[in-house]
This record gives structure tokens, sequence and C-alpha cells, in this order.
């Protein structure tokens, strides 16, 4: 089947979600000339494929059910933000908050992201095969990050039960983020989330990932700490 | 929420187009904040052509201006005004010349060779209810309430050339929404700051400021952010020096994007709470809170596209 084919200079992006939310499951559209908009294929529940031809804004795929979305270009914040199911692909470079508060799904970033990356990931899968910037993970609940190039200050500050693999190196530790021993599993799941992520993970060697995960200090409020309370 | 644009020119050849570049890159921004906008364009108004001139020395931008030079003032007015009369009071009471170039309906340019400080306490004496949005040599501003196109189209910027400008469209969140509070702030000669964000110790900063002197003219917060560096290039500093006065002295988000006759400059906080997306090609170097404001610019496909990093002081020269 021929894809759709809907252009940014023609449609407003409520005509260009209602079309591409009208689309049958296994159907395909291309949206052209993107030029920065935001909120591009947000909402959708359909497992169509939809490639946005250029550079995009804010919010791309963002609450997506089911779809595969791939942006041939850059994108703005929060990208794949609350993603529950499906799969956000950007090839460039996204900026902040990638993957916010996603819950299911995968969201691959083939270039760097940029802040808070993955800040209170809820079970999403988040694969950014270059950097990511300062406080990514933070918060993060649930799910798993791996980082093919190196992470910037305050890497998974507060986390809670969301694991994070770095190829490259670690800027800082967030509160109550720690560096964990790699076990074997740890590897196999590196492994799959790297063939999963395609060529930008290539140089990830999956036995020489750092993991990062909770200390679970934070867990319980503790009255008498240091007596400063 | 608040827009912020910017374009610095390295090809002359594009410098007819600024004012339409620039009026495109501003009506991108709407949507960041409707309530009002303001521009400052710099343009070569100098017979000497902008390469023979010194470097700069004693006459930094952001010092007071040399004796006997002429500068341009931006002059508006809410009430109705005879712009020629006005004009020649102040020449009467300065002792100097002053050409007027009429700016809409409810502004002007004055140009003067008469001291900064003597041609502004003019203005107030003559007519209190004028305001002076921005001067210097090379700078023109225009602020007023209301969308990006409307104040575009009155002051008819599409068709204002220059080598450099810089716009904003607000959505005020930390005082009232009136030209006086509205950016660009240009409280030195050629000296223009916009000012994405809220600053959250600016009350406290003002207060230190008033005691060596400085005043603020309204109650706003990136009004004390311009004011700050300004203090700070009269006692000398350059332009990157002034901005880590504001990263050290004042809490808040910003991004901020300050000019001067010759410079271009962008700096973040240090969480980068708030956007800022930097194209850079070998014409010119332009500036938005979004992608998309940058998307119709020339060429930009081919554009090195970045975003500053928290704490990064980015200049650009001519």
């Amino acid at each position: 089947m021929e894809p759709v084919i809907l252009s940014c200079a023609e449609l407003s992006t409520r005509e260009i979600n209602a079309a591409l939310a009208a689309l049958p499951d296994g159907a395909s559209a291309r949206v052209l000339e993107p030029r920065g908009r935001h909120n591009l294929a947000v909402g959708l529940s359909n497992r169509a494929r939809i490639d946005i031809e250029g550079n995009a804004g804010y919010f791309i795929g963002g609450l997506g059910d089911g779809p595969d979305v791939v942006v041939h270009g850059f994108t703005g914040w929060s990208v794949g933000e609350n993603l529950q199911a499906g799969s956000v692909r950007v090839e460039g470079n996204a900026s902040e908050c990638a993957g916010a508060s996603s819950r299911g799904g995968t969201i691959v970033i083939e270039g760097d992201a940029s802040s808070r990356a993955g800040i209170s990931l809820k079970g999403g899968t988040i694969l950014v095969g270059g950097n990511v910037g300062h406080m990514s993970g933070f918060m993060a609940q649930a799910g798993v990050m791996l980082i093919g190039g190196d992470a910037g200050d305050a890497l998974g500050d507060s986390l809670y039960e969301a694991v994070i693999y770095v190829a490259g190196t670690i800027a800082s530790l967030g509160s109550d983020a720690r560096i964990e021993e790699l076990t074997e599993s740890d590897v196999r799941a590196v492994k799959a989330l790297a063939e999963l992520g395609g060529a930008s993970f290539g140089h990830v060697q999956p036995e020489n990932v750092t993991r990062v995960a909770s200390a679970r200090g934070l867990y319980n409020f503790d009255a008498l700490k240091d007596q400063k309370y | 929420m608040c827009g912020i644009v910017g374009l610095h020119l390295k090809n002359p050849d594009l410098q007819p187009r600024l004012g339409e570049l620039l009026t495109q890159m501003l009506e991108a921004m709407t949507t960041r904040g409707p309530d009002s906008a303001g521009i400052a364009v710099y343009a070569d108004r100098d017979p000497a052509p902008a390469g023979n001139e010194a470097g700069p020395g004693p006459g930094q931008p952001g010092q007071h201006s040399q004796p006997g030079q002429e500068l341009r003032y931006s002059l508006r007015s809410d009430e109705t005004i005879d712009w020629d009369l006005l004009a020649k009071r102040i020449a009467a009471e300065t002792g100097r010349d002053l050409r007027v170039e009429p700016l809409g309906s409810d502004s002007a340019v004055f140009v003067s060779s008469a001291a900064e400080t003597s041609f502004l306490a003019a203005v107030r004496r003559a007519a209190p209810q004028v305001t002076v949005p921005g001067f210097g040599r090379s700078m023109v501003v225009v602020k007023d309430v209301g969308a990006p196109a409307a104040i575009c189209a009155r002051y008819g910027i599409p068709g204002w050339g220059g080598y450099q400008g810089i716009g904003h469209t607000r959505m005020a969140t930390e005082s009232a929404v009136t030209t006086a509070h509205s950016h660009p702030f240009a409280p030195a000669a050629d000296l223009a700051l916009v000012h994405n964000g809220s600053f959250s110790n600016y009350a406290t900063v003002r207060g230190r400021l008033a005691r060596q002197g400085i005043r603020c003219d309204t109650d706003n917060d990136s009004e004390v952010a311009a004011r700050l560096v300004a203090a700070r290039m009269a006692e000398g500093a350059d332009l990157a020096d002034g901005l880590r006065a504001v990263l050290k002295e004042m809490d808040g988000f910003f991004t901020l994007l300050v000019t001067t006759r010759t410079q271009f400059a962008v700096i973040r906080d240090s969480f980068a709470c708030k956007p800022a997306v930097i194209a850079e090609t070998p014409d010119y170097v332009a500036m938005a809170s979004e992608y998309h404001a940058l998307a119709g610019l020339p060429g930009i496909t081919g554009a090195r596209v970045f975003e500053p990093m928290p704490e990064e002081i980015h200049v650009w020269s001519r």
C-alpha cells in the first residue's frame, strides 16, 4: 500500500494528526516539510508507520499507543513523551526531556539527547546512540535506558527502579544513584537493547557498560538522619 | 513563556533583508507569548565603513559615548505629541542641533550629538510622558503591547535593513503588560537584552544597584538583569563578563540574548530550564527559543544547529 502523503506546508497540525489517526493498522504515511512543527503524530493508537521527513518540534510521537514513528531529522523537547507502546526513532539529535514519563514502547535517539532524557520514566525503553545531558533519568521509576555515549552531570538523580546503562563516561551521579556490578543478565539485556537500537549502537560493548541504579537510600524518610530535621 | 529571536549577519548581502527575516522569526514565536513584543535593530549609519572602525577600546559598547558623537534615541509616547516641537525644545536645551526621523504615529528617532545624560535629562524635563526605549550609535528599539505581527507591520520592520537584530514576544509572569515592561531592555548605548524566563532575586539585586545610584524605570525582573550587565560594562567588563555577573548574582530561569554594537551573545541558566536553539552558517548566526522560528531562514538546511549548554556563554563579534 502506498504511503499517505501529508504536508505541513498545506495542513494544520490538527488536520495532520486527524489524518494519521484515521490510518488503518499496517498503513503508512509520510509527513513532509515539518520545519520544526510541534505535536506531530501525537496520541495515535493504530499500528501505522509514520515517517516525518525533516526536523520537527516538541512532543513528537507523544502519548503514542502503537504506531512506529521515524523522524528523519532532529526533534525539539519531549519527543515520545508519555509513550505507551510502539516506537519513536529520531535519526538526528533530540532536545531536552526525550521520552519523559513514557510507560512503554521504545524511543531511539540515534544522535545525542539533551538534558533530562528519560525524566520520570515509568516503564519505557530509551536508547540514545550518543551523549545525554545533565539530570538524565531523573526520578525514573521503571524501564531502562541505554546511553551509547557519555552522560552529563547528576545522572539518575533520585532514581527508583529504572536501570541506566552507560557505554561512555559519566560526568557525575545524582543523589541516591550508584554504580552496580554488571551481571550476565545485564550483558544479555544490553546486547539485545543495542541490537534493537541498530547501527548507531554498533560501538557498544555490552560487557563494558556501566550499570547505574538506585541505592534506595531515599526510599524511606529517616527522621534521625544527621539530626538535621 | 516568552519567545526570543536574534539574527547576526556575517554576509553584508543579507543586510537589506534583516527586518524581513527578523519579523518572520518573531511571528513564528507568537504562540510563546502574544501579549507584547519588541525589537532592536542595528544598522551601520556612520559614513565610515564598518571595517575601518577602531575596535572596542575606550568607546566600548555599553559605555558612555564620546563627546560630540551622534547618538540615535528611540522615543515613544502613548499621548499624541508634536515631535518637531519637542525636538526644538530639546535642541535649545542641549545647545545641539537634532534631526527627527518619524517612526509610526507614536514614536520617533531623534539624532543628536548632545551628551547622553544631558539629552535624556532634557527629554525628562520637556516631555515626562515620553519614554526612551533605547539609544545608541547603531541601534533603534521599538516595543509595544500586542502581537508581533501587528507591531512589526505598524512600524514597517520588514523594510528595515541592518547587520543585527533581536526580538522578543512576551507572556508576562513577573510584572504588568505595558510598553515599558516589554523587551528589549536597552539601558545603555547600543546595549539590548531580551529574556525568556523569570528571575527570583531581582528585588535584592535591584536594591543593590540602587545603592550604587543605578535606577530601574520599571519593576520588571528582566530590566534588572539588563541594568546589571550595563553597570558591569560601564565599569570596564566586556559583554561575556557582564553576563557572568548575571550568572553569579541573579537566581532564576533564563535564556538571555544580549547585543552590543559589535557583539551578539547567548547565555542559559545553570539548569538550562528555558529553551534556546542556535543556527550558524557562513552568512549568519541565528538564535531562537524554538527551531521553527529558524526554519524559514535562507540556507538553514545546511546550518550547524545546536543548543547552548547550561552556563555556556556564546559570543559572536563583527
